[in-house]
């Protein structure tokens, strides 16, 4: 020990032994902030000689301030011809200004990348005045037009790219209107036989022997989908007959306002029926909004009270293989129908009968029998006609190498 | 109390309806921002139906569990489930907040309803398989056509289908029937189908608006 205590004494620096040390750390700092700033002054330096060697970029020339055209008047197509600048890589960005006066004062509005020349400015109001002078902005400096282009943003009252559509429209709605009225004359008109419509009636029945319910799924969207209208339509109807053959029917719903609507549906099927007392408020019920959780209601509905026929009618996205494969699983009748082009092979496949896109709407006009909607499917066949027709104009036309048809048909 | 339970449903209908069509011809604002309007106000209507939703299925399920009927404990579940979530949210998430990340709505909805709706989703890889072997027994001529167009498009997908025909001229590889297959048989049949659902959209909507259509309204038919 005392061996260790003599080494430890030799090998400790004594006061008198140690030389006084150079605060490194603090002047490598010094060091390093005197770079920086004399860096930073000289980059100051340059920018400041860049800008005084360099001349600012020529201005942009051709300012014009156009209305854009179809629109509500909310909008101007600003452009303008590069600066000649951009070939030396002069110009960073283009600034654009407005004014309410020819003379000013002009403020900037926007910027876009050097390179581009148009700019739609959707900040106006129709019927005011703008004018508009655009800036080149470099390196060297800002070099503005020197022309100012005026522009008055109007609201148009047809959107002309549209004309197309709405020269077919009133067509469609002449022929729909034309059968209503031949219908209201009395005179029968022959409607094809929908095999999957028939099929309801077919699967209500079977539904009623075995003394089983009928399980309605009127889609999974809201009612501003047109399918959800078409099906609560059918709804009605199919209501109708569950009443009628005393079955129970369950309606399991997913979005608050097709809930009411399927409810008033569903009890105007039963007072259609005669049998408004038979109505259960039950029968008809609220699930959720959320996809899958529904799914997963509707399938342990069907799991549990295993309904003798499963009607799925409206719009249905991923849950369709789930519902129909469930249904299929518990040997129910299923018929489908709807207007999701992707959807409908899993229902072919899954299902006994299904109603292929325009079938689903024909479906309510169908088994009502009432011949003003009989007439309005026949002004649709007849649509159809004209429609394979301009199909067929069109294809002819433009293998002949004119344009102009497949251009009027185009619309934005 | 006939014109406003029976005429002015279907005057209002008829009004909207031919505003939405005409906005959609015409932008003016006089027009465009009415239908704009229209639709947001739509858009509220529907909120303020979520209560009658919520309501309904407290009834509904309540009445089940008071009465005790067939699986009336899966019931309480399920008004646990949804009380819970609503005194998370209402109470517990920071108020208008509640669906901003890392409040305990957020967590709830993302680590419980998530995966529980994910394990849904997944059932359809095993419901695709058993639609499928069904859909490709070959009984009728229609469904052997079906076998063999889902055939080649199946293995044209593959890398093992280009593998199989890599040394076949061009025009004999599967990847280019099958591409052929999709883009020109398959998109004429689904263009069609619009097509005529389009018009069956317009047709209906048509009905609508001129009020022959108008199951909708409850008609007195007693």
């Amino acid at each position: 020990m005392p061996f260790m205590a003599a080494r430890d004494s030799r090998l400790r620096p004594t006061f008198a032994t140690m030389r006084p040390r150079l605060p490194i750390p603090a002047l490598a700092g010094a060091l390093l902030a005197l770079v920086l700033w004399a860096g930073v002054a000289c980059a100051q330096d340059s920018l400041a000689t860049i800008q005084l060697l360099a001349p600012a970029p020529a201005p942009p020339t051709g300012v014009t301030a156009n209305d854009v055209a179809n629109d509500k008047g909310r909008a101007l197509a600003i452009s303008w011809t590069a600066s000649a600048a951009e070939k030396t890589n002069s110009v960073l960005v283009y600034r654009i200004l407005r004014a309410d006066a020819p003379e000013g004062p002009f403020a900037v509005i926007d910027s876009v990348a050097a390179g581009t020349t148009s700019k739609t400015d959707e900040t106006v109001t129709a019927g005011h005045a703008y004018w508009y002078r655009v800036a080149a902005v470099g390196p060297g400096g800002e070099g503005l037009s020197t022309e100012t282009a005026a522009g008055h943003p109007t609201a148009q009252w047809f959107n002309s790219t549209r004309l197309s559509v709405f020269l077919i429209t009133l067509l469609f709605f002449a022929f729909v209107l034309g059968f209503i009225l031949f219908a209201q004359t009395g005179k029968s008109m022959f409607v094809r036989r929908i095999p999957g419509i028939d099929a309801i009636e077919e699967a209500i029945g079977r539904a009623t022997e075995m003394g089983r319910s009928v399980l309605y799924v009127p889609g999974i969207n809201d009612i501003d989908d047109i399918q959800t209208m078409a099906s609560l339509t059918i709804l009605e109807t199919v209501a109708k007959m569950t009443a009628k053959y005393e079955t129970p029917i369950i309606v399991p719903t997913n979005y608050p306002v097709v809930f009411t609507l399927a409810q008033e549906m569903v009890k105007n099927g039963f007072v259609a029926a005669g049998r408004p007392d038979a109505y259960d408020p039950n029968s008809v019920r609220y699930v959720t909004t959320e996809q899958f959780a529904y799914v997963a209601a509707v399938n342990g509905i069907m799991l549990r009270d295993k309904p003798a026929a499963n009607i799925y009618l409206g719009a249905f996205f991923a849950e369709s293989l789930l519902l129909a494969e469930t249904g299929f699983a518990t040997k129910a009748i299923q018929v489908a129908g709807t207007a999701q082009v992707a959807q409908l092979p899993f229902f072919v496949v899954a299902c006994d009968y299904t109603l292929i896109g325009e079938e689903l709407y024909a479906a309510g006009a169908y088994l009502s029998k009432e011949p003003r909607l009989l007439g309005s499917l026949k002004g649709s066949d007849l649509m159809k006609a004209v429609l394979i027709l301009i199909i067929v104009v069109g294809c002819v036309l433009e293998t002949a190498g004119y344009k102009g048809f497949t251009n009027f048909m185009a619309t934005q | 109390m006939s014109f406003f339970k029976q005429h002015l449903p279907v005057w209002l209908t008829a009004i909207i309806g031919v505003l939405t069509i005409l906005s959609f011809f015409m932008p003016h604002p006089l027009i465009a921002d009415p239908a704009e309007t229209l639709q947001n106000w739509a858009i509220v209507i529907v909120a303020s139906g979520y209560v009658l939703g919520a309501a309904n299925v407290l009834k509904v399920n309540g009445e089940d569990v008071a009465r005790r009927r067939t699986n009336w404990p899966y019931k309480i579940v399920l008004l646990a489930s949804m009380i819970g979530m609503m005194i998370i949210g209402f109470f517990m998430s920071g108020g208008t907040h509640f669906l901003d990340a890392g409040t305990k709505f957020t967590w709830a909805y993302n680590n419980l309803y998530v995966p529980m709706q994910a394990t849904m989703f997944a059932l359809l890889a095993f419901f695709i398989a058993s639609a499928a072997f069904r859909a490709f027994r070959i009984r009728t001529i229609d469904a052997g056509l079906l076998a063999i167009a889902a055939l080649i498009v199946m293995i044209g997908r593959v890398p093992i289908g280009q593998w199989l025909t890599k040394d076949l001229p061009e025009p004999w590889q599967l990847p280019v029937w099958a591409s052929w297959l999709l883009e020109w048989p398959q998109n004429a049949a689904k263009r069609g189908i619009a097509i005529g659902a389009g018009l069956g959209v317009m047709a209906t909507g048509l009905r609508i608006i001129l009020g022959i259509e108008r199951n909708y309204m409850r008609e007195d038919k007693s």
